[in-house]
C-alpha cells in the first residue's frame, strides 16, 4: 500500500526567500498537493473508521446516523481475544503467520533463480516461458476449488497447514517471477561485466553485485506475496477446519445473522491487519528506493 | 592480478551493503520463520480428518449468540465432566451452510457434529449423510426426548421416521409491538390480529415518534431473509409455492395478493432502507425506536428483553397475523446432527446430549442469565419459574406459536413437501433467493410485483417440472 501512494516532492511549491512571488507555479503545486492529500485521505478514512468503530460498544457501532463521539471501550478487542467467550485467536494467527512466511520464503527461493534465467541470462524462448507463468493465473482459483478439495480429501491433507503452504506458493510464484524479472532486468549489464572482469564467479556476482541492487525488489516481492497469502480466504475457508484455520477464516466467524457484531468484527479486522501493516512499514524504505539509483557512475 | 581483484571487490561491497541487507534483514527473517515453525507446532501441523486426538470431537456451528455462549461453557463444564474436548469452528450462517454441505456431501469426516436446521435435516437424512439418533436416545433416558416439543421432533425426523437431529433452540414467528406507542395512540392490539388490522395499526402509528416507522418487515433478498416472513404471509392468504401434484403457483392470485399486500405495507409504512433490511436491521430499528411493530422470529424477544436493551419491558407479543388460516407462525430450529462418516459418534452424542439437555438450560440460566437460555425446544423450559420470571413477557406467546406450527399442513391446501416458511426441497434456497431479489426490487420500487412474480413463476415451474417427471416415472 505505502509503496504505491508515495508521491515525489514538488519543489516548485516553495518560493525562495526574498524573491517576488510567482503566482502560477505555487498555485498549481498547491492544487496538486491538495489532490494528493485528498486521495491519501480517502484511502485512510475507511481504516480510521474501522479503528474508531472497533473502539465503540456494539450498540453505538450499529446506530444510524453513526455516533462518532460515543464513549470508547476495548470490549471488541476483549471479545476478540476471548475474554469471557473462551475463544482463542492465537492458533489462527499463528497458522496464518506460518502459511504466509513459509510460502513467501519458498516463493523467493524458487522465483529468484527463475527470474535470473529469464532476464540476466535469458533462456531460449524466454517470452514463451513468461507467458506460460502468466497463463497459470488465468484460471480463476474457484474453478479449481472442487478438484483441489477432492484431492486434499483423498490424500488426507484436509485441515493441514502444509497444503495451504503449497497452494500459496504456487499461487504467488508467477507473480513473483514476473516481478523479480522486471527488477533483475534493471541491473545494468555493465556492472555484471565489470564484476566478471574483476574475476567474480556466478555466486559471488549474485551475492555481492546483483543482490544488493535488487534488494528493494526482493522486499517488494516478499511483501506482495506475504499480503496475498495472509489475506487469502477462499482456499483457507474451504480446506481448513479446526486445526489449520487461518486468521481471515477466524475473522469471518464474528459475523452473525442474529445480533450485533460490527464493533467485534472491526476490532478483529484491525488486529488481523496489523502484521501486514507492520510488514509494510518495515519494508517501506526498501520499497521506495530507486532500483538502480547511482549504480552506474 | 586476478587473485587481488576479488578482494578489492569484496571489501567495499561488504562495507556498503552489509548494514542494509544481510545483517538486518536476514536474521529477522530467520527468526520469524523459526518462530512461526516452532510455535505452530501446537497450531496447524497435526491436520487431517483424524486430527485432535481420540478424546476430542470437532464441531462446525453457526455464529449465533446462543452458540457463542455454548463455546464459553463447553470447556469448563462438558470437557471437565466427560473428558471429551471440543474443537469449534464458528462461521456466519451462509458460510456455515456452504461448508456443511461441502463437508457432508463428500463425507469428508472432518467434523463429527454440525448445526443443521429443520430445513436441511430431512434432505440430508434422505442422502444418508447424517446418522440416525434413535438408538442413542433410547440408551440415554436422562435426555428425556419426550420433553422435546412435538413439532420439533417431527421436523427433525427423516422420511423413514427416524430421528436425525436434536434441537439446540427453536423458534416460531410472532408480532412484536411497542405497547407504549400503541397506548398513546389509543390503539388496542388484538390477541390474534389479522394482517388487515396490522396494516391499519401501522398506518396510525407511522411517525408516532420522530423517525418511527409503522412496522418493520424484512426486505433483504434471501430465502431465509425476505421469504421467511413473506412465505408465512402467502400461506395465510391461501397461497403456496407448489400444489400437491407439483404445479408452480407463484403467479396465482393468492400468492400475488399476499406479495402485493406485503410490498405495499412496507413501502407505505415500513422502515427506512427496507430493501436491505433483514433480521438484524429490524432488531436495531425496534431497539432504537425506529419502528413501532415488527413481525419476525420469536427468538428476537430474548434480545429485546435483555438487560441494557432500551425497549426492555415496552414490547408486547401477539400471535402471527392471519387471514385465512388459524395460525401463521413458522417453525425453525438450529439443531445438532452427527456426520455419518464420523468415527466418534459416541462422543458426539455425549456432546449433543449435554448441549440440548435441560441441565444445560439451567447452566446458562445460572451462569449467564435466564434471558440467554436457548429456549423453544423443551416443554419443561416453560414451567421453569426462574425462566418465566425473566421471560414472562414472551414465554407463553412463543410456546403457543411453536405448538401451533404444523410443517406438514401450513396453509390452505395440501403440500408436496413439508415446511412452513420454506419448501423442504434442495432447490428451494436457489429458487426463493432468485425470486426474493425481484420482490426486493419491487419493495425498492424498481419493478412491479406482477413482473417479479411472473419471473418467479418460470423459475418455480422449472423446479416443479423436475419433480413431476420424477413422480411420473
Amino acid at each position: 500500500m505505502s509503496s504505491v501512494t508515495d508521491v515525489a516532492p514538488v519543489p516548485a511549491t516553495r518560493t525562495p526567500e526574498g524573491e517576488p512571488r510567482e503566482p502560477r507555479k505555487p498555485r498549481a503545486g498547491a492544487l496538486l498537493g491538495l489532490v494528493a492529500w485528498l486521495i491519501g485521505f480517502l484511502f485512510v478514512v475507511p481504516v480510521l473508521w474501522m479503528v474508531l468503530t472497533s473502539l465503540h460498544s456494539e450498540q453505538d457501532a450499529a446506530t444510524n446516523p453513526p455516533s462518532l463521539g460515543a464513549p470508547l471501550t476495548l470490549d471488541g478487542y476483549r471479545e476478540f481475544f476471548g475474554v469471557g467467550t473462551g475463544a482463542n485467536p492465537w492458533p489462527a494467527l499463528l497458522n496464518s503467520l506460518t502459511a504466509s512466511v513459509v510460502s513467501t520464503v519458498l516463493v523467493l527461493v524458487l522465483a529468484i533463480p527463475a527470474a535470473y534465467a529469464l532476464s540476466i541470462k535469458p533462456v531460449r524462448k524466454w517470452t514463451d516461458v513468461m507467458f506460460f507463468f502468466l497463463s497459470t493465473r488465468m484460471l480463476p482459483i474457484v474453478a479449481g476449488l472442487l478438484p483441489i478439495y477432492l484431492f486434499a480429501q483423498w490424500s488426507g491433507l484436509l485441515d493441514n497447514i502444509w497444503l495451504l503452504i503449497v497452494l500459496y506458493t504456487s499461487m504467488n510464484l508467477p507473480i513473483a517471477v514476473w516481478m523479480m524479472r522486471s527488477f533483475l532486468a534493471e541491473v545494468p549489464v555493465e556492472i555484471l561485466e565489470a564484476a566478471s572482469m574483476d574475476g567474480a564467479g556466478l555466486l559471488r556476482t549474485l551475492r555481492q553485485v546483483v543482490a544488493p541492487i535488487v534488494l528493494p525488489g526482493i522486499a517488494a516481492t516478499s511483501l506482495i506475496c506475504f499480503i496475498f497469502s495472509w489475506n487469502e480466504l477462499l482456499l483457507a475457508r474451504t480446506l481448513t477446519g479446526t486445526v489449520a484455520e487461518t486468521a481471515p477464516v477466524y475473522l469471518t466467524g464474528f459475523v452473525t445473522s442474529q445480533g450485533l457484531f460490527l464493533a467485534q468484527v472491526c476490532a478483529a479486522a484491525f488486529v488481523v491487519s496489523l502484521p501486514v501493516l507492520i510488514a509494510g512499514f518495515a519494508a517501506q524504505d526498501k520499497l521506495v528506493q530507486g532500483l538502480s539509483l547511482g549504480a552506474v557512475k | 592480478m586476478p587473485s587481488a581483484q576479488p578482494a578489492t571487490l569484496a571489501r567495499p561491497s561488504r562495507r556498503r551493503h552489509a548494514p542494509h541487507g544481510r545483517v538486518r534483514l536476514a536474521p529477522a527473517a530467520t527468526v520469524a520463520t523459526v518462530l512461526a515453525l516452532t510455535v505452530s507446532g501446537c497450531a496447524g501441523w497435526g491436520g487431517g480428518p483424524t486430527g485432535g486426538g481420540p478424546n476430542s470431537i470437532n464441531v462446525l456451528m453457526v455464529n449465533n449468540p446462543q452458540m457463542v455462549d455454548l463455546q464459553q461453557l463447553a470447556a469448563e463444564h462438558f470437557t471437565a465432566e466427560t473428558g471429551v474436548s471440543v474443537n469449534f469452528t464458528v462461521l456466519p450462517e451462509n458460510d456455515v451452510r456452504d461448508k456443511i454441505s461441502q463437508e457432508f456431501s463428500s463425507q469428508a469426516g472432518q467434523y463429527d457434529v454440525a448445526t443443521l436446521s429443520n430445513f436441511e435435516i430431512p434432505i440430508y437424512a434422505r442422502s444418508q449423510w447424517i446418522a440416525p439418533l434413535d438408538d442413542y436416545v433410547a440408551a440415554d433416558p436422562g435426555f428425556a426426548q419426550s420433553d422435546i416439543l412435538a413439532p420439533m421432533t417431527a421436523s427433525l425426523s427423516g422420511d423413514d421416521g427416524k430421528l436425525y437431529g436434536e434441537p439446540f433452540y427453536g423458534e416460531s414467528s410472532f408480532l412484536m409491538y411497542r405497547k407504549d406507542v400503541l397506548a398513546d395512540a389509543g390503539i388496542e392490539m388484538p390477541a390474534k390480529p389479522t394482517w388487515q388490522q396490522v396494516a391499519d395499526i401501522a398506518a396510525k402509528v407511522d411517525g408516532a415518534q420522530p423517525g418511527m416507522a409503522g412496522i418493520c418487515l424484512r426486505g433483504q433478498p434471501g430465502w431465509g431473509q425476505l421469504f421467511a416472513p413473506l412465505t408465512t404471509v402467502v400461506n395465510t392468504f391461501g397461497g403456496t409455492w407448489f400444489t400437491k401434484d407439483w404445479t408452480a403457483q407463484v403467479d396465482s392470485p393468492e400468492f400475488r395478493k399476499a406479495t402485493q399486500f406485503y410490498v405495499d405495507l412496507v413501502r407505505a409504512h415500513g422502515e427506512v432502507g427496507a430493501p436491505q433490511a433483514g433480521f438484524t436491521e429490524c432488531l436495531n430499528n425496534l431497539e432504537q425506536g425506529n419502528a413501532a411493530m415488527w413481525y419476525d422470529a420469536t427468538s428476537a424477544a430474548g434480545s429485546l428483553e435483555a438487560e441494557g436493551s432500551p425497549v426492555r419491558g415496552k414490547i408486547g407479543y401477539v400471535a402471527a397475523p392471519v387471514v385465512e388460516t388459524q395460525s401463521a407462525g413458522w417453525l425453525y430450529a438450529w439443531s445438532w446432527s452427527i456426520q455419518q462418516a464420523s468415527h466418534k459418534k459416541d462422543a458426539a452424542w455425549r456432546f449433543i446430549s449435554w448441549a440440548s439437555s435441560r441441565k444445560y438450560e439451567e447452566l446458562v440460566g445460572s451462569e449467564l442469565g435466564w434471558a440467554r437460555v436457548p429456549a423453544g425446544k423443551r416443554m419443561s423450559t416453560y414451567s421453569n419459574p426462574d425462566y418465566l420470571a425473566q421471560a414472562s413477557a414472551f414465554a407463553e406467546p412463543t410456546l403457543a406459536a411453536i405448538q401451533a406450527a404444523n410443517p406438514n399442513d401450513p396453509g390452505a391446501q395440501p403440500r408436496p413437501a413439508p415446511g412452513i416458511q420454506f419448501v423442504d426441497i434442495p432447490e428451494f434456497p436457489d429458487l426463493a433467493t432468485q425470486v426474493s431479489q425481484d420482490v426486493s426490487s419491487a419493495i425498492a420500487g424498481r419493478m412491479t410485483v406482477d413482473e417479479a412474480l411472473k419471473r418467479g413463476q418460470q423459475l418455480a415451474d422449472d423446479v416443479a417440472q423436475r419433480y413431476r417427471t420424477r413422480t411420473s416415472k
